[in-house]
């Protein structure tokens, strides 16, 4: 099977150069948010890296981390980390369909059974509900539990798989769960986002391809590497924020000038990912560029921590002492904005109550 | 139209606020500055990341502003096409490796003598010279 040649040879047989090799490494050592200095250890060891298998098993979901992925902004490098592997099986991109496709994932995992990684996205029905998400009349429970029994670890592509995500928002309809709840002997490795930013997920891919192993992990399953700071931490309006300078609506002068949206219900200070260095659609913007606050779609249930226009220290989100620790991590003026949310918040709650 | 930057945008702004407050231009332009004098000192060459760097909208320009155009300009295409130029100050080179839509898909600063993907790679070379004396075996060579 072509998964025994080695990832230098896949390359070669592409016509790459040395000088094109390089470059590939320089630019894969980027997407790994490893430092320039690591160019030559990453040339070393993607020369020698055996080309994985590579299961991909789509759940409950929408495709949408899918397209982010296919949409990635580096086609060059992307592409050559996807002909780098062996994607044995994925239903929605493979030429395949029916039988055929279903032999062929089976033939897969029978070659690589201990070897291959598997990549899921979306989350998993369980309980009386678990027929509720079905490929070829095997429910997505049952297959988890299939494949994941052969896998050499388990990479989760969006918050669905790795914690449930949107279709586990409440009332949680059809009892659904992230792949973490099911799988308990396995290394898995979190890649959350709604969707997860394409970089990190080919980063992540191209970590296990280069080294062969786990990357350092949080305490939520995430790579240190693209979740090791908050958003808050490396956004660009951080000095508005330091400042006590805030929008206050999304059309008002403060907003103009690009002031710090957490009066707004940014929530970049308890959220961590990739967003605020790497941003989206060819690094031209990201959301808080583009004028609205971080929904923090890569932390677990996010979508049931209370509306995304409120403030932090308004919200449900996270507990009193997150919210102090962020805000204490900022001037006064960060505090005088929290004690103004809070007011905010008392004033809501006794309108309802009224 | 095929390319992001080809839909038209407006940007409106009431306002602007002062550079200093969102600038990653101006540390970085210190940060090659401490790299500049590394590599006379100790020969100690740096490459940065730019990517891996928060920039606001406009740092990126301000910063490429600031390094202008220098003596040397190389274009490579290997993998896609990647720009190699020299900035006004000498030994600061900036790499932009493009995608095939045309966009940038990662930027370096390298401080350095000579940026190494610029350097002939021996396994090529080794390549090259096969290639030739293939290409004169016929004529008895």
């Amino acid at each position: 099977m072509a998964a025994s040649k080695t990832v230098g040879d896949v390359l070669r047989a592409h016509g790459v150069s040395r000088r094109g090799f390089m470059k590939f490494c320089a630019a894969t050592a980027s997407m790994m948010a490893l430092p320039p200095s690591m160019v030559g250890a990453v040339a070393a060891a993607i020369e020698k890296a055996r080309r994985p298998s590579v299961i991909w098993l789509p759940f409950q979901e929408c495709t949408g981390c899918l397209e982010s992925l296919t949409r990635s902004h580096t086609p060059t490098v992307e592409g050559l980390i996807f002909d780098s592997i062996s994607l044995d099986y994925n239903h929605t991109l493979q030429a395949a369909s029916g039988q055929r496709a279903e032999d062929a994932l089976d033939k897969a995992v029978e070659e690589n059974w201990g070897n291959y990684l598997l990549l899921v996205d979306g989350s998993i029905p369980t309980g009386e509900f678990e027929a509720y998400s079905c490929t070829n009349g095997h429910t997505h429970l049952e297959m988890l539990k299939k494949y994941g029994a052969g896998a050499a670890a388990i990479v989760t592509i969006g918050t669905c798989a790795a914690y449930g995500g949107l279709p586990k928002a409440n009332p949680n309809p059809t009892q659904a769960v992230g792949v973490q709840d099911i799988i308990k002997d396995k290394p898995i490795i979190n890649v959350p986002g709604c969707p997860p930013v394409p970089v990190v997920m080919t980063g992540v891919l191209a970590h296990y391809l280069t080294f062969g192993t786990i990357p350092e992990l949080d305490k939520y399953g995430r790579p240190m590497a693209f979740f090791g700071q908050n958003i808050h931490d490396r956004c660009y309006r951080r000095p508005f924020y330091e400042r006590g300078l805030f929008a206050k609506t999304f059309d008002d002068e403060g907003a103009k000038k690009g002031y710090c949206l957490y009066e707004l219900g940014c929530k970049g200070p308890v959220t961590y990912n990739a967003c605020a260095t790497v941003k989206w659609n060819e690094g031209v913007s990201w959301p808080v560029q583009s004028g609205h606050g971080c929904i923090g779609c890569s932390e677990p249930d996010f979508w049931d921590k209370g509306s995304f226009y409120r403030p932090l220290s308004a919200a449900y989100w996270g507990d009193l002492k997150t919210v102090g620790v962020s805000a204490a991590a900022g001037a006064a003026a960060g505090l005088a904005a929290a004690v103004l949310a809070r007011g905010k918040q008392k004033k809501s709650q006794q309108e309802e109550k009224a | 139209m095929n390319r992001l930057s080809d839909i038209g945008v407006k940007v409106e702004s009431g306002g602007v606020a002062e550079p200093e407050l969102r600038g990653n231009a101006l540390p970085l332009l210190h940060e090659i500055r401490h790299a500049l004098a590394r590599l006379v000192d100790e020969g100690e060459p740096t490459v940065i990341d730019v990517q891996s760097i928060p920039m606001g909208p406009g740092d990126v320009k301000r910063l490429m502003d600031a390094l202008g155009e220098g003596e040397v300009k190389a274009e490579l295409d290997a993998l896609g096409k990647t720009i190699i130029r020299e900035s006004r100050y000498s030994g600061v080179w900036i790499i932009e490796h493009m995608n095939t839509s045309g966009g940038i898909a990662s930027r370096f600063v390298e401080i350095t003598w000579v940026p190494s993907i610029l350097q002939a790679q021996a396994e090529d070379v080794r390549k090259g010279l096969k290639e030739l004396a293939d290409a004169l075996a016929p004529a008895g060579s």
